[in-house]
């Protein structure tokens, strides 16, 4: 099965690493992967901040761009929601809204794209480390993800999972609402820190990369030796990739 | 901006910065989660009870105009009053003429979200009337001079010492950390207040219409002597509060106890269908019932946020918010906290005024998640904000960025030369040092979180080159 990325503007833009090993776990799993050079923004900053009249253009611009896909892979849980939950309803009374619903079934976030889909819960990664994972809320309580991710990460090699207190609490990202109400956010965020370091964990991972991006800026900031990875970054480290870090770590160390 | 949304910046920062209100709130409902979940553990299915909660009160939400015009019917065969008040100022002007004409001295108060909305309590107060507030939660925040912190649990925001030290300096008596003694002193205190009262006004957790009467939920029993002893009784209830049968109490009482505190019943529940009747030894002898609109008619007209009227007031949405547990009940500044105060207060007070509160969400969901009636809160807070900007209530710098974000994201061509301008420009930047300066483009982010790392490349350029494909 060829399978289409869609990768998020932001992670287009600010987190590639995110995008490209996705599209390395799905082909080492066995897909060939195509990306449509076409798309750009499903719309949903517009869309959640109101402005649904700009949003649309967008939706419809994506309909278009992935139409022919037999399936699409996003690594992110918030962006398949859009299209997914909202798409329907943004698009009520369009030409494309019964296409949309369609699609909508045919797009899928990574980790339920491997577990539901793919069938593989061992996509054999290696990653000798503490992780916990963080339910992001789009995947967790529009897509009703929880199981999936945890299921494909216990079966790391090496990788040790571990749940932090309030998992499901929100990170407090959510989108504009991360700048507009910035000590609301934050407060959010170092909570959930918080309950990273007192699980002990080396990691936070999750099927958000807007949420780890913004977790990230909280751990850095307070010097913290929590460290985030989307869910494809650790599903890419295969044990000849964990033995180049163990052995660059041993040479730094030799140094 | 509104006064209401920049005295909202300004609390929600001082909040969200003090840890120990953080800690306290945070302790409150870890123990509110835990009775919960023990609450949920003893229904057989707390889904199918949700659902069918929803569907009571859908019913009585779409056929609101049979259903009080029953329960009016009913209370009025048994000797009772029903007043239908248009507005907050109507209600207060019936309560305060019924309070004049018969004299009435001092009222207590039973717990009712209504009469908060109504601004009763201040009102009767500037008539020379006092009114003492009887549930314990409420007695403890009307010492401080303070709205409720939350709907359910008004003094949560409270510690044992600053409880003791209120009673101690307002009360006089005893010193000690106790909760039993300190129950103790308030109990005597209201016990004599009882006793004296003219006239009692109560809420209504529900009306129930095919009996005419009105359904009172309480732990303290505060209700049961406030509505019983004093002459005149006055129940306060917004016309959403109806349900169609006295059966439907069979699941939305114990709905309503574990949403609320976790309890699988509230200690005590009381009927009342009209005035002490000719065979009867006690009861008031006037029983009057406000009906307030006060706004919701109108949101029973708007077809995709009519749910919000199922709202039975149990508080569970705010103790699952994440921004209530920052910011805390009071710096909503509205009667009603938290998402169900997010998504109403626009409709009752007007949108513009209020919109701050619909984006001042991460739209996590946990609300609609927790609602026990099933109330879409995120996703009206959603359309909240979309009826913000076609109403022309947002700023022009937001209108145009949202439009140059269209342009943009119109064209593959266009974001992608876009975006590698703005990371050069933001490399640069950082590169020079600008993070956390004036100077630094990302500085609301970049605040009290570092700034991303930005990458030389898109992820569509690494694509091209075939990166990834290894």
């Amino acid at each position: 099965m060829k399978v289409a990325l869609f990768i998020p503007c932001f992670v287009d833009q600010l987190m590639p690493d995110v995008g490209l090993d996705t599209a390395r776990v799905l082909r080492r799993i066995g897909y060939e992967i195509d990306f449509p050079e076409e798309q750009t923004c499903c719309g949903q900053p517009a869309f959640n901040s109101g402005y649904w009249n700009d949003a649309r253009p967008l939706a419809e611009r994506f309909v278009r761009v992935f139409r022919s896909a037999e399936a699409v892979v996003c690594p992110s849980g918030s962006c398949t929601t859009m299209v997914r939950n909202f798409y329907p309803e943004l698009l009520a009374g369009t030409a494309l809204r019964d296409e949309a619903v369609r699609l909508g079934k045919r797009v899928f976030e990574f980790s339920e794209f491997l577990v539901k889909v793919a069938r593989k819960t061992d996509v054999g990664a290696e990653f000798p480390h503490r992780v916990a994972y963080h339910d992001a809320c789009h995947a967790l309580r529009e897509l009703r993800l929880k199981q999936e991710p945890r299921e494909i990460l216990r079966n790391v090699r090496g990788l040790e999972l571990v749940e932090m207190q309030y998992s499901e609490d929100c990170c407090g990202f959510g989108g504009t609402f991360a700048v507009k109400f910035n000590m609301i956010s934050t407060a959010m965020g170092e909570a959930k820190a918080a309950s990273a370091a007192a699980a002990h964990a080396e990691y936070i991972t999750s099927t958000d990369p807007s949420c780890l991006m913004h977790i990230e800026g909280i751990l850095r900031r307070q010097n913290s030796t929590v460290r985030t990875l989307h869910l494809a970054n650790i599903l890419a480290r295969t044990e000849s990739a964990s033995e180049r870090d163990s052995r660059a770590a041993a040479s730094e160390k030799a140094r | 901006m509104s006064n209401a949304a920049s005295e909202f910046l300004r609390d929600a920062a001082t909040k969200s910065a003090d840890l120990a209100h953080r800690q306290i709130i945070r302790h409150g409902i870890d123990k509110y989660n835990e009775a919960f979940e023990r609450g949920r553990a003893r229904f057989f299915n707390w889904e199918t009870a949700r659902q069918r909660c929803y569907e009571i009160k859908w019913e009585a939400v779409n056929h609101l105009d049979r259903y009080l015009v029953e329960f009016e019917e009913r209370v009025k065969a048994r000797g009772g009053h029903v007043f239908w008040a248009e507005n907050a100022e109507e209600a207060r002007a019936y309560i305060t003429d019924l309070a004049k004409r018969r004299g009435v001295r001092t009222i207590v108060k039973s717990k009712s979200m209504v009469a908060e909305e109504i601004h009763l309590a201040p009102a009767l107060e500037k008539e020379g009337i006092k009114v003492y507030e009887t549930d314990l939660g409420e007695f403890i925040v009307q010492l401080r001079n303070e709205p409720p912190y939350h709907i359910v649990t008004p003094a949560m925001h409270l510690t044992r010492r600053d409880i003791s030290a209120l009673f101690k300096e307002k009360l006089g008596g005893i010193d000690t950390e106790d909760p039993p003694e300190l129950v103790g002193v308030a109990r005597r205190w209201l016990r004599q207040t009882f006793f004296a009262a003219d006239m009692g006004i109560s809420g209504a957790n529900f009306l129930v219409a095919d009996s005419g009467m009105i359904a009172i939920t309480t732990n303290e029993g505060n209700a049961d002597l406030g509505t019983s002893l004093p002459q005149i009784h006055v129940a306060l209830a917004g016309i959403e509060k109806v349900i169609p049968r006295l059966e439907d109490l069979a699941i939305l009482w114990p709905v309503l106890a574990t949403a609320g505190t976790g309890q699988p019943i509230t200690c005590y529940n009381t009927l009342i269908g009209g005035p002490r009747g000719p065979n009867e030894t006690d009861g008031p002898e006037e029983f009057h019932v406000i009906l307030l609109d006060n706004g919701r008619s109108e949101l029973l007209a708007d077809a995709e946020q009519r749910d919000v009227l199922n709202c039975i007031r149990c508080g569970a949405c705010l103790n699952a918010c994440p921004v209530f547990r920052s910011v805390g009940g009071h710096t909503y500044g509205t009667t009603y906290p938290g998402p169900i105060g997010s998504v109403l207060t626009p409709h009752l007070r007007g949108l513009d005024e209020f919109q701050h509160l619909s984006y001042a969400s991460s739209l996590c969901g946990a609300c609609t998640d927790a609602c026990p009636v099933k109330i879409d809160l995120h996703h009206h807070l959603l359309h909240n904000r979309r009826n913000a900007v076609n109403e022309a209530h947002r700023p022009w710098a937001e209108r145009i960025g949202f439009k140059f974000w269209r342009w943009t994201t119109m064209s593959a061509g266009r974001f992608a030369f876009l975006g590698s301008i703005g990371r050069a420009a933001l490399r640069a930047a950082y590169a020079l040092g600008l993070e956390t300066t004036v100077l630094d483009p990302l500085r609301p982010w970049t605040k009290d979180r570092a700034a991303p790392r930005i990458p030389a490349k898109s992820f569509r350029a690494l694509w091209r080159k075939g990166i990834g494909s290894n």
